[in-house]
């Protein structure tokens, strides 16, 4: 998902303090940032939710792309409203991992130095408009159905930001929606546009819930500390089942032959993606792996100046305020 | 020294006649930015009449671990609870 390939490791601390700890999560008791918990639950935490809002982040770059040629004044603004929110939601995430004795600073620096990473979804291009469409549709989509899940993770601050983003959440997937749906019932030419969007970002979309969980042992202890709250085929299966009358209302169909009405399990069965792809664009061989971390650090370090200036600023207007007392 | 902004915790009042409530927090370089931040942040869909700002360091904070001994005295004082009192149906609603 947004945050994708988190592994937590085994703890070996006080067994008593450990088992005080899983009894609160077993009790649905929200962990807070003065609670004692395991180093491996905090440096856990702070990889995933670091990772999330990186992908907040970085998800303005394909976006962005194309404020300047929306179609319509007024899809410009609502795309400049959506970019703006994903900026809070990476706010309201630093936030959070900040709790955790992590500074926001230091969480952009490893991003940098690619030490941490972002969803793989956002090194996949926006074209042309349709993707901003598609974009905010399947990819905003899928981003719900997981964040909606973890408003129910047992740490605190994670589960309001959390509760807080999927509130300003559902007017992104419904604005793409709407874009894709115009074209959709649009000319021939603009159908074709909406009917390419899909088929290049459906199984980018169904990727970003991670591999299938058979292969993923890892997320065991993140599911027994409730950081992970449902697994990775489990969230996707529910992404899949709730797009396909979606696709269907527009008269589009999705890339993959193996669509089915499956009985017996009452859900579509759906072909996996191609997780060679996938492993190789989280390596940062993907199609804009570099634009994108060089976009990110060119802003950080263009905008240093501005920082450094407004902190000067700041702390000498402090300083005469108390030589004033 | 630090080129960190400082972290401020942020206020708001939903509407008039609630009482301010901890939304979240941000980094701003002095109070002022902190406060067109928490605007830009915190309150784009209406959910504010009011902002206030702190400066993360300047609030004090009770520890988890004296939770017992904070808090033990009202546990054993149920006579504070009004439903503690007995009292006859027949004198009506008190």
């Amino acid at each position: 998902m947004y945050a994708q390939m988190i592994t937590a490791e085994a703890s070996d601390e006080d067994p008593k303090l450990l088992e005080e700890f899983q009894a609160r999560i077993d009790r649905d008791e929200k962990i807070e940032p003065k609670d004692w918990m395991p180093m491996a639950y905090r440096k856990t935490l702070i990889r995933q939710i670091g990772q999330h809002a990186h992908s907040e982040v970085v998800g303005q770059l394909p976006e962005g792309n194309w404020i300047t040629r929306a179609p319509t004044l007024e899809r410009k603004a609502i795309l400049l409203a959506k970019v703006q929110d994903e900026a809070g939601h990476g706010l309201y995430l630093y936030s959070a991992a900040e709790t955790l004795g992590v500074s926001r600073d230091e969480l952009v620096e490893l991003l940098h130095e690619g030490k941490m990473k972002y969803s793989s979804i956002f090194n996949y291009p926006t074209l042309n408009w349709a993707d901003i469409g598609a974009v905010g549709w399947l990819v905003d989509g899928a981003a719900i159905v997981n964040q909606v899940a973890l408003q129910r993770t047992s740490y605190g601050p994670y589960s309001r930001a959390m509760i807080r983003i999927c509130k300003e959440e559902s007017f992104h997937a419904r604005q793409g929606y709407h874009a894709i749906m115009q074209m959709a019932f649009g000319t021939p030419a603009q159908k074709a546009m909406a009917q390419d969007a899909v088929n290049r970002l459906w199984f980018p979309a169904i990727m970003m819930f991670g591999p299938s969980d058979s292969e993923s042992v890892h997320s065991e202890q993140s599911m027994t500390w409730k950081i992970k709250v449902r697994s990775n085929d489990d969230l996707r299966q529910q992404f899949v089942d709730q797009t396909i009358p979606q696709i269907e209302y527009l008269g589009l169909d999705l890339p993959d032959p193996g669509i089915k009405w499956n009985e017996e399990r009452g859900h579509y069965d759906y072909s996996d993606p191609d997780w060679t792809e996938f492993f190789n664009v989280i390596k940062g061989k993907g199609p804009c792996n570099v634009d994108r971390l060089n976009d990110r650090t060119n802003a950080w370090e263009d905008g240093a100046w501005v920082r450094d200036g407004l902190l000067a600023h700041g702390r000498k207007k402090a300083a005469a305020r108390t030589a004033a007392e | 020294m630090s080129k960190e902004w400082p972290l401020w915790e942020v206020f708001i009042r939903g509407q008039h006649g609630l009482s301010h409530r901890h939304v979240g927090s941000l980094h701003a370089p002095d109070a002022e930015m902190a406060i067109k931040n928490a605007r830009d942040v915190y309150t784009r869909r209406n959910e504010g009449v009011s902002i206030w700002v702190v400066e993360a360091q300047h609030i004090a904070a009770s520890s988890p671990e004296e939770k017992g001994p904070l808090y033990e005295p009202s546990n054993s004082k149920v006579y504070r609870h009004p439903t503690f009192f007995d009292i006859p149906e027949e004198v009506g609603h008190m």
